[in-house]
């Protein structure tokens, strides 16, 4: 565990380091410039808007954390020769896949706490200044706790994107893992599509295939709940408990076959 | 006790070319036996095979075949890795740290308690000559500043068994004498050392033995004074006032003539040569000698003919095959 740990916390140094907390100054320029503007344009739809806006772009801003660092991650360490150093010393590599996984975790935890704190600022101080007649008109209130649901799936997709990528991080260039990790994330947002590929071909060897597509592409559109929760849709324990537990065990497996890959890898 | 390391029939092959896949030998059938408190000189030309060698005793790479231990327990093992310290070929480290902040987070690993990691780490960095740079970012250092941060890692743990991957690489004069007496220091508190190098003035400075490989072939190994000492390969003949005419008599028994000066020469006569008969013959016509030394081989000449005693023996084999084809 103490080398899981310190690979992590070096892993939480070096996004630092590079600047990545910077990101959460743009975030929070966007935020309160959008909500500056929507409150002289809108009526009534305002509070929705900045919720849409404040969840879509923690996803998006920790999307590139997860991909731009994550594919770097194992790669990096290979291509400068620094992991030679790194595993004579008492590391085995599973512990140096786990103590980097966790590391990014961490600082994308960091960024999306950060971004939910600046998202709850913002819809407090929209509360506070409105109205009392005006406010009757939200479907829910400003600083809804719901929202947590919608920003807790959206840190666990973070995590499964980070996953993606240091899976190709252990066997590829960085290009190529950046590539097959956004391709990955795309497609598992349509997935859905391919569950019912069956009623629009009728090829039975098609519709197979595009049934096994389905059930090994991650399931992207299961975390995106966001629209639920900004229209007050309410979104069932059963479906959220479902939902984290399908990510976990898609984490799980990712992590095992990245380090059974690694694992076997020599480094020339 | 088990020897230090203990290297049985280590080989590797690389599998080479882009569409047709095929075996490269980098390593082949490697046995050696590295005892308790050795300075051990791992010897060879680039792309020898002694990168490949290290590569495979820290695991960076795995053996096709063949095995390896250190301290008694196979290579790889974390307890093992606890009891030792590698310093690789041109080190790399993570630019963002400071030489402080790695040596810290290394030592995290090998688990110091604070006080004892703030020591350890002022000591070493004392030690190798990094002075208040120990607090810039590692981009900021030179290659041999980036040199003495490897070799202070590779001592962090107070390793007992030490291996240096051409430790002299980029470094000045200076620092090549002060890891120099940094190994010899090593040595004298029993460690054991095993270090590459394609410098053979190290290796005599510093090696109780070495094992030269070519080609990734063991060329030879054995104690440095067993190797080179008593091979004496000629004679040095120095004389004065020496004539044209006697010189040209005695040119054919000779292998090489240096004019030191106006009939003052420096004959070289191979073991073949009766150096008597030759002496006498010049005492006869005036010339007076100034000096008779056996010519002994140096490590470099041994090298050479070793290296390319495999060189050629590898031709034979590769014609071979290809006559077969």
């Amino acid at each position: 565990m103490r080398a899981v740990r310190y690979v992590a916390i070096n892993v939480f140094r070096e996004s630092i380091r590079d600047r990545v907390p910077y990101n959460l100054v743009l975030f929070a320029v966007l935020l309160i410039g959008s909500s500056y503007l929507l409150g002289q344009l809108t009526a009534g739809q305002d509070v929705k808007i900045i919720k849409d806006l404040g969840l879509a772009a923690t996803s998006v801003f920790g999307l590139f954390i997860a991909i731009f660092i994550g594919i770097g991650l194992v790669s990096k360490e290979v291509e400068k020769r620094s992991i030679y150093a790194l595993l004579s010393k008492p590391v085995s590599r599973s512990q140096f896949i786990a103590g980097k996984y966790s590391g990014l975790v961490l600082t994308l935890a960091v960024n999306v706490a950060v971004m939910t704190v600046a998202l709850y600022a913002v819809l407090a101080y929209m509360s506070w200044t409105e109205s009392a007649q005006f406010k009757a008109g939200w479907e829910r209130p400003a600083a809804d706790p719901a929202l947590l649901k919608a920003l807790l799936l959206i840190f666990l997709e973070l995590m499964l994107v980070t996953a993606i990528a240091v899976f190709f991080s252990t066997f590829s260039s960085p290009i190529l893992s950046a590539a097959m990790t956004f391709g990955l994330y795309v497609a598992g947002h349509f997935n859905a599509d391919l569950r019912n590929f069956d009623k629009v071909v009728d090829s039975k060897s098609a519709a197979t295939l595009a049934r096994v597509v389905y059930h090994v592409l991650p399931d992207f559109a299961a975390f995106d709940i966001k629209t639920q929760v900004v229209h007050g849709i309410p979104v069932p324990a059963m479906y959220l408990g479902a939902t984290i537990g399908y990510g976990l065990a898609y984490i799980g497996a990712l992590l095992l076959v990245a380090t059974f890959i690694f694992s076997r890898r020599d480094f020339k | 006790m088990s020897p230090a390391i203990d290297i049985d029939n280590l080989a590797k092959d690389y599998a080479v070319g882009f569409w047709r896949r095929r075996p490269y030998r980098a390593l082949d059938r490697l046995t050696l036996t590295i005892e308790p408190g050795e300075v051990f000189g791992f010897l060879g030309p680039n792309g020898a095979g002694k990168t490949t060698t290290l590569k495979l005793l820290m695991q960076l790479i795995y053996p096709t075949s063949g095995r390896a231990t250190i301290l008694g327990r196979p290579v790889g093992d974390l307890a093992v890795r606890q009891r030792i310290g590698y310093l690789p070929e041109n080190p790399s480290f993570y630019e963002y740290l400071t030489a402080e902040e790695l040596l810290t987070y290394f030592a995290q690993l090998f688990g110091f308690s604070p006080a004892d990691r703030r020591k350890r780490i002022a000591t070493l960095l004392d030690r190798v000559g990094i002075g208040r740079e120990r607090r810039f970012q590692l981009r900021r250092f030179s290659k041999g500043m980036v040199q003495r941060v490897g070799i202070a890692q590779a001592l962090l743990n107070d390793p007992e068994v030490i291996f240096l991957d051409e430790p002299m690489s980029g470094l000045d004069p200076l620092g090549r004498r002060d890891v120099r007496a940094l190994i010899l220091e090593l040595r004298d508190q029993g460690r054991t050392v095993f270090f590459s190098s394609h410098i053979l003035a190290d290796a005599e400075a510093l090696c109780s033995r070495v094992a030269v490989v070519a080609a990734g072939r063991l060329a030879a190994q054995g104690r440095l004074a067993d190797l080179t000492e008593f091979t004496v390969r000629g004679w040095e003949l120095v004389v004065a006032n020496l004539s044209a005419a006697a010189l040209e008599r005695v040119r054919p028994a000779t292998s090489r003539v240096i004019e030191i000066s106006p009939g003052r020469y420096s004959l070289e006569l191979s073991l073949a040569q009766p150096a008597d008969r030759i002496l006498a013959e010049l005492v006869a016509t005036g010339a007076s000698v100034v000096s008779l030394n056996p010519l002994r081989e140096t490590l470099e000449d041994f090298f050479v003919q070793r290296v390319n005693a495999v060189g050629q023996g590898s031709r034979t084999e590769h014609e071979a095959v290809d006559a077969r084809r």
